[in-house]
């Protein structure tokens, strides 16, 4: 078969057009086809399928009785999923805000000839590399008021040191961010810290002949040439934040009560555990939602950006 | 290079900013490290020394039982027989898994970049908006689906649906490593009479190993590492270890075993772990290129 795409291939290409269509001309699409297929079905047509459920009465088994925007009233109406929301707000905010902040930071630190630097890098990262599952057992274990930090404060000799967050349900939404941040912070320090390799030394050497100090070379010329760094950071960080479902799953399972649910979760539990599919479908949608607004004006700023290059 | 901190006189000042450095850069190393060396601390005390002890005090002595207790003896939710059958599991899953979905990516990619027909890169634009949704849309359709396969709560279902959802990756990486080669290569070969298939083997894949590589270790991590789907769509005893873990430390009958829990969480995390250390250097270069590209 290779010999015959191969002899067609080339003829095709001496006569410049097809007299007609060969193996060879066909061939791309054909290994193509599969992926095509996959992706229009189980991208595009489960996402469809999916709001078209959220439309739906469907509990246990999908049921096509449509009911109009009634499971987005239910839900919008539903406490748990309104707790969930404003926990996404606060956990995605503090989890992006800090692993920005401390990602710039480490990575200028690091990118001052430290000796080791490899070695610390290395260190930074390696949170990266495990699953949020470990990462939520980990920490479950660091903060768990009884023997974790709090037992270790006190045998320090602080005394009234207290920390109970992980069972406070004011506090515990501060639980995922601390271990949210310890795993990705590393990450975003890579990322700048390949960026700022990636700043023109030329540049730099101007700026320092023109006498600016270090401080106002970082703040007026490399971190502004860091834009584009950034802005991936933050769709990265954004939709790691909204995907977030193994870390509450681990490390607090939504508890206490229904305090650390994530919107993730709520769609597994509604879905899969309280046969509630048409509202479950209709909190995915609202997280899909939630990805689009950030990730649509970044690919069209992004391509735009190619097209005038 | 910016390495604006050389400076030619050596101040008291920049001496002091340079403890200062060293100083808030080994703080943050302990931040990263301390929450690793206590879980294995932890690991090797017994449930006494817990009880009485800190987080950073150290066992008396070494006590591995409980990482034997944690590969194959501690309770998982229904059955009692340690975590090792699920890290098996997690093996038969993420082995074929990551050959079939970085195979897929590496001809996709190649036919996006050098074989591009009318569509293809509208295609390509379509494939990387799946790599961003919230696997939440499509996890019920996708339950149905496998129910309807007949592989609803098989390794193969697994496998399948890391798979479709592991190319959209596979994919970008490829082609991007593959932009670079150019098409007139491509052109050259097909005038000798090299055809589609002939040109990929001879002289595409030689020169793909790095990006190969790269791929490998990204999607063995994000298959590993996959919770979602390991509960979403497996069976009691198809458990990747990512669940079976959670559901050791989430059952407990009689007292906490934080010393089992924490054994059984570095056996989970040892192969993800071994390969950051081992190929550290392609693990980053997946990583920033999932994320500068994408």
């Amino acid at each position: 078969m290779n010999t015959k795409a191969a002899n067609s291939g080339s003829g095709q290409t001496q006569s410049g057009r097809p007299a007609r269509l060969s193996l060879a001309d066909w061939m791309p699409k054909i290994v193509m086809a599969p992926t095509v297929l996959v992706t229009l079905v189980c991208i595009y047509g489960y996402m469809i399928w999916t709001a078209v459920l959220s439309f739906t009465g469907s509990r246990m088994l999908p049921s096509y009785n449509f009911v109009g925007f009634e499971q987005y009233e239910r839900l919008f109406n539903n406490e748990r999923w309104m707790v969930a929301l404003s926990n996404l707000g606060i956990f995605g905010g503090l989890f992006i805000f800090i692993c920005l902040f401390l990602g710039v930071t480490l990575a200028i630190f690091l990118d001052q000839k430290i000796r080791a630097e490899g070695a610390i890098r290395t260190i930074y990262l390696y949170p990266m590399a495990i699953s949020f599952i470990v990462t939520g057992t980990a920490w479950k274990w660091l903060l768990n008021p009884t023997n974790g930090l709090e037992k270790m404060m006190v045998d320090f000799g602080f005394v009234n040191f207290k920390f109970d967050w992980l069972i406070n349900p004011d506090m515990v939404v501060y639980c995922l961010v601390i271990a949210a941040v310890w795993q990705a912070s590393g990450f975003v320090m890579a990322l700048f810290l390949a960026g700022l390799r990636g700043v023109d030394g030329d540049l730099i050497k101007a700026a320092h002949l023109d006498g600016a100090s270090t401080f106002t070379t970082y703040r007026r010329i490399i971190l502004p040439s860091l834009k584009p760094v950034f802005f991936s950071a933050l769709v990265v960080l954004s939709h790691i934040a909204i995907k977030s479902f193994d870390l509450v799953a681990a490390l607090t399972n939504g508890g206490p009560g229904y305090a650390s649910d994530l919107p993730a979760n709520f769609m597994y539990t509604y879905t899969f555990t309280r046969s509630q599919i048409g509202l479950g479908s209709a909190s995915a949608m609202v997280m899909l939602g939630c990805v689009l607004a950030i990730l649509v004006p970044y690919l069209y700023s992004e391509l735009r950006g190619k097209r005038h290059e | 290079m910016s390495n604006n901190a050389i400076s030619r006189k050596t101040s008291g000042v920049d001496k002091a900013l340079r403890v200062a450095l060293y100083t808030v850069l080994l703080v943050a190393a302990a931040f990263y490290l301390i929450p690793f060396i206590v879980m294995l601390i932890t690991s090797l005390k017994d449930v006494e020394e817990i009880r009485t002890g800190n987080l950073l005090s150290l066992p008396a002595a070494l006590n591995f039982d409980s990482w034997a207790k944690a590969w194959s003896s501690a309770c998982t939710g229904s059955s009692c027989g340690g975590i090792s059958p699920y890290f098996m599991n997690s093996f038969q899953i993420v082995l074929p898994a990551v050959a079939i979905s970085t195979l897929v990516g590496a001809i996709n990619g190649y036919v996006i970049s050098l074989w591009k027909f009318r569509g293809s890169d509208l295609f390509f634009a379509a494939m990387l908006v799946g790599c961003f949704i919230p696997f939440q849309v499509i996890l019920l359709p996708m339950a149905q689906t496998l129910g309807w396969l007949g592989i609803a709560n098989t390794t193969s279902g697994l496998v399948f649906v890391h798979v479709v959802y592991g190319v959209a990756f596979t994919t970008l990486f490829f082609r991007n490593f593959y932009q670079s080669i150019p098409g007139e290569l491509v052109k050259a070969a097909r005038l000798d009479g090299a055809g589609f298939f002939t040109i990929f083997y001879r002289i595409i894949l030689p020169v793909s190993t790095p990006i190969i590589v790269v791929t490998v270790i990204w999607q063995f991590t994000q298959i590993w590492n996959d919770f979602l789907f390991g509960v979403a769509f497996s069976g009691f005893d198809t458990q990747p270890v990512t669940v079976a873990l959670n559901n050791l430390v989430n059952t407990s009958f009689g007292g906490k075993e934080y010393n089992v829990d924490m054994a059984a969480a570095i056996i989970a995390a040892l192969p993800t772990l071994a390969v950051y250390v081992f190929a550290g250097k392609y693990f980053v270069r997946g990583l920033t290129a999932g994320a500068v590209k994408g």
